[in-house]
């Protein structure tokens, strides 16, 4: 690993020292009040949560592209479907527990079976919502989204990829599911480095494993493979932010080329970006496999820098499952 | 159109046969108020079914498609041929609709209780855009068991959106019997009164009378507006009607013959 890796993807300057640390929520709503002012096809929805989802952004700058359903869900997504059957393209936005699991049927079936232009933005993924404990701790959404033709899953790794995710999904038809986070995490990329839907990007260029990442872990991936260089140990870090569709080339490089792989996700494992991950090393390249992520149990209350290590999310826990992962290279 | 409703209840019975399966009896009790909608009410062209000044037909209880398609193709969109591949592998008629293999159909839906959701976001749509073309939604008694539909009453009367008018068929049956023996859904007209709808109540078989309430919906401002039709499930196929044993089965070959006889002497 080299500081030349770190200016060829335009990473944070401050990345191994005193990062920024903004909410990946927060990157939602300033691609919204973009989009207000780039795109009048596009509009807000939002289900009585708009501070919180950043939608009262846009809904202050654009207030007559700003629909407000109050708490219910179900009927948001088919108003949204609604809405793009006459040409606008619609966010659709609420917490992605009740949005990917409330209204799962009407994304089913009215949106990705219609294959309608909506865009789905899901808060408060992940275990770090904190405080709120289970009930608002979305765990399953990339696993509920995924297994859907024609939809797009994001999980974007910090404020800035959020920004970018939101503008390339009004860009790109079809409809899209955006997981993002409460809590500030830290700022990795800038606004210089590259993101496509669907194409992987390599931040650090490891030849040993690789560490395959999503939303906040990709910092977390980062700081383990700075840790695992001082032992000697040669990481690849790739930011996998689309979850669907997968990038099966870059995986199919690392899994060649490093001949082991951790993943690390904010989220259930199963059926999960790594899982995603896995299916394609499985059917093309079999090499061993660890996925660092929440097994099979629900959130709970806490403080949400406390739970990243109750619930086994740091990069320590990385480093952990790396080292298993490399004995069974061997 | 008399005759038209007639033909399009040959269709059901015809299409239903050569499927082996599919929905007949909330078909046939939908019968005027598809003729009214797709031969008078609505503006639409069927040579060109993307037409963006077309008025917007949502069917909600999915299940009834036999009695769209058979709207359709009697309009035009597709030929009345087609019909008897209902159902089958690589048809266009699905056995609920799929709006991306048959062009003309707005949305696919079959899940229950979703499209006046759907219809509502239309009319917010349009009434963005300025437009005037109007949204019709059909959906069934049983189906105002779902929760979501009455998340879109209220969203209807919120908004105020007088360019929606739903469409419920009253046929008071559903798969397990009777509505009200199953989850009473009545009194449908104070719900939805009570919900901020215009609403109408009319004879869902009498043409005249569908296509009057029709034209009274459009003439509504200020509130979206319900028609309630109190219908026949499996109207015009005497032992078919009023049975929910009709609902997803398909008339035998005999069946047919005896069914079809009936329809010929209407």
């Amino acid at each position: 690993m080299s500081s030349k890796d770190n200016k060829e993807m335009y990473l944070s300057e401050k990345l191994y020292g005193d990062v920024d640390q903004v909410p990946t929520r927060n990157g939602y709503g300033h691609g919204l009040v973009e989009l207000g002012e780039t795109n009048k096809d596009v509009v807000v929805l939002t289900a009585d949560i708009s501070d919180s989802v950043r939608t009262q952004w846009f809904a202050d700058k654009y207030p007559d592209r700003f629909i407000e359903v109050g708490i219910s869900e179900q009927d948001m997504m088919g108003i949204a479907a609604g809405l793009a059957t006459v040409g606008k393209i619609p966010f659709v936005s609420t917490y992605g527990v009740f949005c990917t699991g409330r209204a799962w049927d009407q994304i089913r079936t009215t949106v990705a079976y219609g294959d309608f232009n909506v865009k789905i933005g899901g808060a408060h993924g992940g275990i770090s919502v904190g405080a709120d404990g289970a009930t608002h701790q979305a765990l399953e959404e990339i696993t509920l989204t995924r297994v859907l033709p024609n939809m797009t899953v994001i999980v974007p790794a910090d404020s800035e990829e959020t920004k970018k995710a939101t503008l390339a999904a009004a860009a790109t038809d079809g409809p899209f599911m955006l997981r993002f986070g409460r809590e500030k995490v830290p700022v990795v990329t800038t606004e210089k480095t590259p993101f496509k839907v669907g194409r992987a990007e390599t931040y650090v260029f490891g030849d040993d494993i690789s560490i395959i990442a999503c939303g906040p872990m990709v910092y977390e991936a980062i700081i383990a493979a700075k840790e695992l260089d001082k032992k000697g140990i040669s990481v690849r870090v790739i930011n996998m932010h689309t979850v669907k569709p997968i990038d099966k080339e870059t995986i199919i490089k690392a899994a060649k080329e490093t001949g082991a792989i951790v993943t690390a996700e904010e989220h259930q494992v199963a059926g999960g970006m790594g899982s995603a991950v896995a299916e394609v090393v499985v059917e093309n390249c079999p090499v061993p496999i660890k996925l660092v992520g929440v097994r099979d149990r629900f959130g709970e209350s806490g403080e949400p820098e406390e739970l990243m290590v109750e619930f086994n999310l740091k990069s320590t826990d990385i480093i952990k499952a790396a080292e298993q992962v490399l004995e069974m290279k061997k | 159109m008399k005759k038209t409703a007639n033909e399009m209840r040959k269709d059901i019975i015809k299409m239903t046969n050569a499927a082996g399966s599919g929905h007949p009896g909330g078909s046939l009790s939908s019968v005027e108020i598809m003729t009214a909608l797709y031969f008078k009410i609505m503006k639409h062209d069927p040579k060109k079914h993307d037409w963006e000044e077309r008025d917007r037909f949502i069917l909600s209880k999915g299940h009834a498609c036999p009695v769209l398609y058979s709207a359709m193709a009697r309009s035009g969109y597709f030929p009345v041929e087609e019909l008897k591949t209902l159902r089958k592998l690589g048809s266009r008629l699905q056995g609920h609709p799929d709006r991306k293999k048959l062009p003309g159909l707005e949305i696919s839906c079959g899940s229950l209780g979703q499209g006046l959701s759907i219809a509502a976001g239309i009319s917010i749509g349009l009434r963005m855009d300025k437009k005037d073309q109007r949204v019709y939604c059909l959906m069934g008694d049983g189906e105002l068991q779902e929760g979501q539909i009455w998340e879109a009453a209220m969203t209807g009367a919120h908004y105020k959106l007088d360019n929606l008018c739903g469409i419920v068929d009253v046929n008071n049956l559903q798969i397990d019997g009777f509505t009200k023996d199953v989850m009473n859904v009545e009194p449908i007209g104070d719900k939805w009164r009570s919900f901020g709808w215009h609403v109408i109540e009319v004879d869902g078989h009498n043409l005249e009378e569908v296509i009057k309430a029709f034209e009274e919906a459009e003439k509504t401002k200020g509130m979206p507006t319900v028609i309630l039709a109190k219908t026949v499930k499996g109207k015009g196929v005497s032992f078919m009607e009023n049975k929910a044993e009709w609902h997803g089965a398909a008339p035998n070959s005999e069946q047919t013959e005896t069914a079809l006889k009936e329809l010929e002497v209407y």
